[in-house]
């Protein structure tokens, strides 16, 4: 089925026009409310007292000096929580991580007291002058070692429990990829490791909250991509303390970025809510960068054994994928509570496989609890990058270029709806279409000549392909609950008299626009022009139940209930019209923005006039007004994808990548605003540059966090990042309203494998199989020398 | 992140400068563009009690040329060195500096002179320096004292400045016939320091023979240094793609680099090699008259 | 903790201010003054979110303390506006797309009108290095290079007007 969408006039501003974004003016006058800036009468500040030690007993703590500061008015460790109760809290992963630690501290940078003071630079004195004595214990920091039987046991909290083991997951059939292994021309084999990363936008976290002691109403404004979810969370975590869901208000403000990495409720905002509720007044936390950094969520940190099988002429046959994540201390991955691997069993990407077999293990070790995301829905990005990557090798392996590879593997488009061997059902796809183009657009076949004549001069030049396929929209009730709650998204739409309207969703933007793309949703819908169409997202108080936003899950979700709220309006509106018309309802033909009498188009009503009918003239029996809410169980998840090519040339002597050239051609069915499309793809590009090639959190032995600022968690600027090339090809969901699938992290997806795929095949004649990203100049010219590249 | 307590002090002249300096001893920090101070600061690794701000002392920014030197006073800011045509015209090698320290914000604000007296191996100037063969103007209670730059950096993390001196001014003997120098720095990204950096300043006679040359080399030791056997090397050689390869290879020999996450020590040494190799090849070619 | 009186134009409008010497400049700005349009989003100095003018030129507003600030024109991205009229910088990171979460983007347009008072007609490389001192995570820079030519056509398509050569410094 292929959706068209007919083209709104400019002044309406439905789907498909480029409109400027009208939540831009506030941001641009310096006038955006970010939690920073909410300021309350007699607010006071808290700065958290945080271990220097991976892993630790917590001998003492004496907050002596700090309570003899001026304006130090408490502080609260781990015991003063335990009364309460507060001190452990869930995960959304089901499983227990601290709040506050009463016996021993499980990472570096792990939270151990609060201080609250009248003021930031008071409460940061008093952090300062916590002592906590500490006894040394031993540190875990190496996944694998961490499942060795004489490894420490680091839950200890947990009764009966004797290892570091979190999970084992698998999907596919072993016994069927066995044999197909067993059967196979080619095997492939190689070790992959994404790295420990961090989302890193530029607002840190950081909340204000609020207890309203004589109401017992709490209101917390906070970094959250997911306020309604956080709503009930905190309803369920201290609802003992006396906590009820309708006395607590969530409020996300305007957001500087989220990522994935606020969706998770992180051990400072409930330390807040706590001091909150404990002193009566309103406590503001914000984290510092490092802190950021170094305590909250991370992302990735998969360690993966890989293999590929093919025919010798190239047809692929099979695939296995062996996977250890590594989640910190406690699994606080934000994924739907059925898939504790997210949904890393994509894995099979855009190629038509007859057996796959994948396994997940999670261990324990004394890093900051995750993982999250990164820019990507639920463990996408490290099944598309190791599965680009194996085919590069494969390609590589077998004397076949990477391009005629894919195009002969790849699922044909009349394929689909198409069932993996995984147990996906891909919506819609035309793999070799955007393949092509982005052929095509970069001069594929030029710059296979020009890399043999660099090739013969000594010079490294590569270019690297990735054919991604995203699966995003989470999800369908059947299979998707975060903690239980549905995956459905929300959408509630009032037409005003005077034909204005507002909308209010579940979802929450961090800088993708909803403010737009939503009100170009109901233009295109009801002919509202979107000027006209105010949105309002963030506010438990006042928006409809919701998920949030993460998972380039909003339009798939959120975008959907806006057009079915608004097709509830325009049903409403056609009884209107035909009543204040006087003629049947059949008669009416609907184009956007008006009912107009069949045969006679003088004869018509405008969604205005039929607006301001419905609160002064309706039909006698049916309730006045002209308002819709719509929850939105999305029958399927939608399924992105495209191809990106990628040109690099290595510096020999230093070992730099350059990238040249990068050509992004995405499919993510039919476009709201080709201006914000373009825009996610830019970031999302960016946000996969950043791992290929600089970004990294790692650890020493001792379990200290390396790269936990800016100066060494390495965010690229406007001069390491490229100028990208983006195009699209469109194919349109089928059972999306209107033909949409996502785009905000297709290219944060897409990107990493065809740098790396670029970087490998510039030495692959050299005997060079893999690099792990970030390849870093330091790490390719250590592959360099090792294979007798003087430089 | 915040700042511990301090006293803050503006000082008006240069006396009143040394007399507080005088006063308050270690306990005190002179305060030019603040900005390798104020972030230690922030991070609480550093926590003077005294803050001397120097801001308000006139006549300490300038550029000029007089006595057959480059004389730049301490309080000039990077951004005003990369936009001198002076320097860039006629000192390639210290505009190219100036422009790949920090970015170009905290260059607005940063100072030649607290990149010196930072002594901060890390930090671009003194390798610079190092090869210019600078003179270091500090003015003390006893009024000027002039310090030659390879004295200038005694140990880790200190300069020759008394405790209560202050450094004024930089010394740049004028380029002579066929003279060249260049900077070359490869960093992580735009704002971080060098994984290493080389200096090179050189003269070759009519014949391509050097006969004066000084490196200096940045991040790969524990004090800002010099590679004086590859210059001697050079010294006295005439110029082939040989000699450069062999000067580099002596330079990174001398270069002495400690692992930490921009690579280890093999990887900057060899980089000391390849850095030292392109510096030396682009002093040449300006040294013979070359533009680039 | 002794407080020290700080006087300084910002926006135009003189100001006087009472800190404490180790206050930063962005704190004051932001808690004393209430302009929350300049931000914070590290303290090494790295992100250039806390941009300002001082005396005209960008600068880290995070790494200066307030009392810093003495005697000095300061200009925050409340200032870049005339009476209601987006300066043209600001016209292009919206005609552009030049920003999304927008945290970054008062930061970024601080810089971006300082070069364009300072450069004619910058290149391409000249504008991303003039804005490598400021961190964008959300648009991957394509569209902020785009808005500050738009912002450069824009200046020289309009000879002279007031408005946009006073920028609000």
């Amino acid at each position: 089925m292929t959706q068209t969408i007919p083209m709104t006039s400019a002044a309406i501003g439905g789907m498909g026009h480029s409109m400027k974004r009208k939540e831009d003016p506030r941001f641009l006058q310096g006038k955006g409310n970010y939690v920073e800036d909410v300021n309350l009468p007699g607010m006071l500040w808290m700065d958290i007292v945080r271990s220097p030690y991976a892993h630790a007993k917590i001998v003492s703590i004496d907050a002596s000096k700090a309570l003899a500061i001026p304006g130090v008015l408490a502080v609260i460790t781990g015991k003063d929580l335990e009364a309460y109760n507060l001190h452990w809290m869930p995960t959304l992963m089901s499983d227990t991580q601290m709040v506050l630690p009463v016996d021993k501290v499980m990472y570096q940078a792990q939270e151990v007291a609060a201080v609250i003071a009248t003021d930031r630079y008071i409460a940061a004195d008093g952090a300062a002058v916590v002592d906590v004595e500490y006894e040394e214990l031993p540190v875990v920091v190496d996944p694998f070692k961490a499942l060795l039987p004489d490894a420490p046991v680091l839950r200890t909290d947990k009764p009966g429990k004797t290892d570091n083991h979190i999970f084992h997951w698998e999907a596919g059939d072993a016994a069927v990829t066995d044999k197909a292994f067993a059967d196979a021309d080619v095997v492939v084999k190689q070790d992959i490791y994404i790295p420990r990363i961090h989302v890193a936008s530029i607002e840190t976290c950081g909340c204000v909250a609020s207890f309203e002691k004589t109401e017992g109403k709490l209101t917390v404004w906070m970094t959250t991509q997911a306020p309604h979810a956080i709503r009930t969370v905190f309803a369920l975590v201290a609802g003992h303390v006396g906590l009820s869901e309708e006395k607590i208000r969530i409020i996300s403000p305007d957001i500087g970025g989220g990522f994935g990495g606020k969706v998770p409720v992180y051990p400072g905002y409930v330390i807040a809510v706590a001091a909150s509720v404990l002193i009566g007044k309103p406590v503001k936390w914000i984290e510092d960068r490092m802190e950021n950094l170094q305590a909250d969520s991370f992302a990735r940190d998969y360690h993966t054994t890989a293999e590929l099988a093919a025919t010798k002429d190239g047809k692929l046959t099979a695939l296995r994928f062996k996977t250890l994540a590594d989640h910190g201390y406690a699994d606080a991955a934000a994924n739907p509570s059925k898939f504790p691997a997210g949904l890393y069993h994509i894995c099979t990407g855009s190629y038509d496989l007859q057996a796959a077999h994948v396994e997940v293990d999670g261990a324990y070790t004394n890093k900051p609890p995750g993982g999250v995301a990164y820019r990507c829905s639920f463990r996408v990005t490290e099944a598309v990058h190791t599965i680009e990557r194996m085919v590069d090798i494969m390609a590589h392996q077998i004397g076949m270029d990477p391009a005629a590879l894919r195009m002969k593997n790849f699922i044909e488009k009349d394929q689909f709806p198409y069932k993996s061997v995984l147990g996906w059902e891909y919506d819609s796809g035309d793999y070799h279409a955007a393949l092509q183009k982005a052929m095509d657009i970069i001069g594929y076949d030029d710059l296979r000549r020009e890399q043999l004549e660099k090739r013969a001069r000594g010079e490294f030049m590569g270019i690297g392909i990735s054919s991604f396929t995203e699966i995003v929209g989470a999800g369908p009730s059947k299979d998707f609950d975060i903690l239980g709650i549905k995956m459905f998204d929300s959408a509630e739409i009032r037409v005003h008299p005077t034909g204005k309207a507002i909308a209010r969703f579940g979802t929450k933007s961090q800088g993708q626009g909803h403010e737009t793309t939503y009100a170009q949703i109901v233009a295109q819908e009801l002919g509202i022009p979107m000027a006209h169409v105010q949105v309002e997202e963030g506010d438990t108080d006042t928006a409809p139940y919701g998920l949030g936003t993460y998972a380039s899950r909003s339009t798939p979700t959120s975008g959907a209930a806006a057009a079915m709220a608004a097709r509830k309006i325009r049903d409403k509106a056609r009884k209107i019209a035909a009543y204040v018309m006087e003629v049947a309802e059949e008669d009416l033909e609907w184009e956007p923005g008006k009912f107009t009498v069949k045969g006679n188009p003088e004869a018509f009503k405008t969604i205005q006039e039929i607006a301001f009918a419905a609160y002064t003239n309706h039909p006698q029996g049916m309730e006045a007004g002209l308002e819709a809410t719509h929850y939105y169980d999305p029958p399927n998840l939608t399924f992105p994808f495209g191809s990106y090519i990628c040109v690099v040339d290595i510096d020999a002597g230093t070992g730099q990548v350059h990238v040249r050239r990068f050509v992004a051609v995405d499919d993510c069915g039919n476009i709201i605003n080709p201006m914000i499309v373009d825009g996610q793809i830019h970031g999302g590009l960016s946000m996969g540059l950043a791992p290929s090639l600089y970004e990294e959190i790692s650890y020493d032995e001792a379990g200290n966090c390396l790269g936990g600022s800016f100066i060494d968690y390495l965010v690229p600027t406007a001069v390491e990042t490229p100028n990208w090339e983006t195009d699209k090809t469109i194919t349109p969901s089928p059972h999306h309203p209107f033909g949409a699938k996502g785009v905000g992290e297709s290219a944060t997806v897409g990107a990493p494998p065809a740098i790396a795929n670029a970087v490998v095949d510039a030495l692959w004649h050299l005997g060079v199989r893999h690099i792990d990203i970030p390849m870093t100049p330091s790490k390719v010219w250590k592959v360099l020398r090792d294979h007798g590249v003087t430089g | 992140m915040i700042p511990a307590s301090f006293e803050y002090v503006v000082a008006h002249s240069l006396d009143e400068t040394v007399g507080l300096l005088a006063k308050h001893g270690s306990d005190a920090k002179i305060l030019s563009g603040g900005m390798s101070l104020i972030p230690a600061m922030k991070l609480r690794l550093a926590q003077p009690a005294f803050i001397i701000d120097v801001n308000g002392v006139s006549g300490l920014a300038y550029i000029r040329e007089e006595h057959g030197e480059l004389r730049i006073g301490a309080m000039t800011r990077e951004s005003a060195l990369e936009r001198s045509s002076l320097v860039k015209h006629g000192y390639p090698i210290l505009f190219e500096t100036a422009r790949v320290i920090a970015d170009p914000l905290v260059r607005n604000r940063a100072t030649i002179g607290g990149n010196l007296a930072h002594a901060d191996p890390a930090n671009d100037h003194p390798a610079t320096m190092l090869a210019l063969g600078a003179t270091i103007v500090a003015h003390g209670p006893n009024g000027d004292r002039l310090i030659p730059i390879d004295e200038f950096f005694p140990s880790f993390f200190a300069s020759a400045l008394e405790p209560d001196e202050i450094l004024t001014e930089i010394r740049i003997p004028a380029p002579g016939v066929r003279n060249g120098g260049a900077y070359i720095k490869f960093e992580r990204k735009v704002g971080d320091y060098a994984i290493a950096a080389v200096a090179v300043n050189l003269t070759l006679d009519a014949h391509d023979t050097c006969i004066a040359a000084r490196i200096g080399l940045t991040n790969v030791t524990d004090v800002p240094a010099r590679a004086t056997r590859a210059e001697a090397f050079l010294v006295g050689r005439r110029i082939t793609d040989q000699a450069i390869a062999d000067a580099s290879r002596l330079a990174a020999h001398e270069s002495d680099p400690k692992s930490d996450l921009r690579g280890s020590a093999e990887y900057k040494r060899d980089l000391v090699r390849v850095l030292a190799g392109r510096a030396i090849g682009r002093a040449v070619s300006r040294a013979r008259g070359g533009s680039h | 903790m002794a407080l020290r009186t700080v006087n300084f134009t910002i926006n135009g409008e003189a100001k006087s201010v009472q800190a404490e010497s180790r206050q930063l400049l962005v704190h004051c700005i932001r808690e004393t003054l209430g302009l929350t349009g300049t931000h914070v989003g590290c303290e090494t100095s790295h992100c250039g979110a806390c941009t300002i003018h001082l005396d005209g030129e960008p600068v880290k507003s995070c790494t200066m303390f307030a009392v810093q600030a003495e005697g000095k024109s300061l200009t925050t991205v409340e200032g870049l506006a005339v009476g209601g009229t987006l300066n043209p910088v600001q016209e292009g990171f919206w005609e552009e797309h030049g920003l999304q979460c927008g945290f970054c983007t008062p930061g970024m347009m601080m810089t971006a009108t300082a070069l364009l008072r300072t450069v004619n007609e910058p290149t391409e490389t000249e504008i991303r290095e003039a804005i490598s001192g400021n961190l964008c995570r959300c648009t991957g820079y394509v569209n902020i290079v785009k808005a500050i030519q738009y912002a450069q056509r824009k200046m020289h398509a309009t000879p002279a007007p007031e408005a946009v050569l006073q920028g609000g410094d």
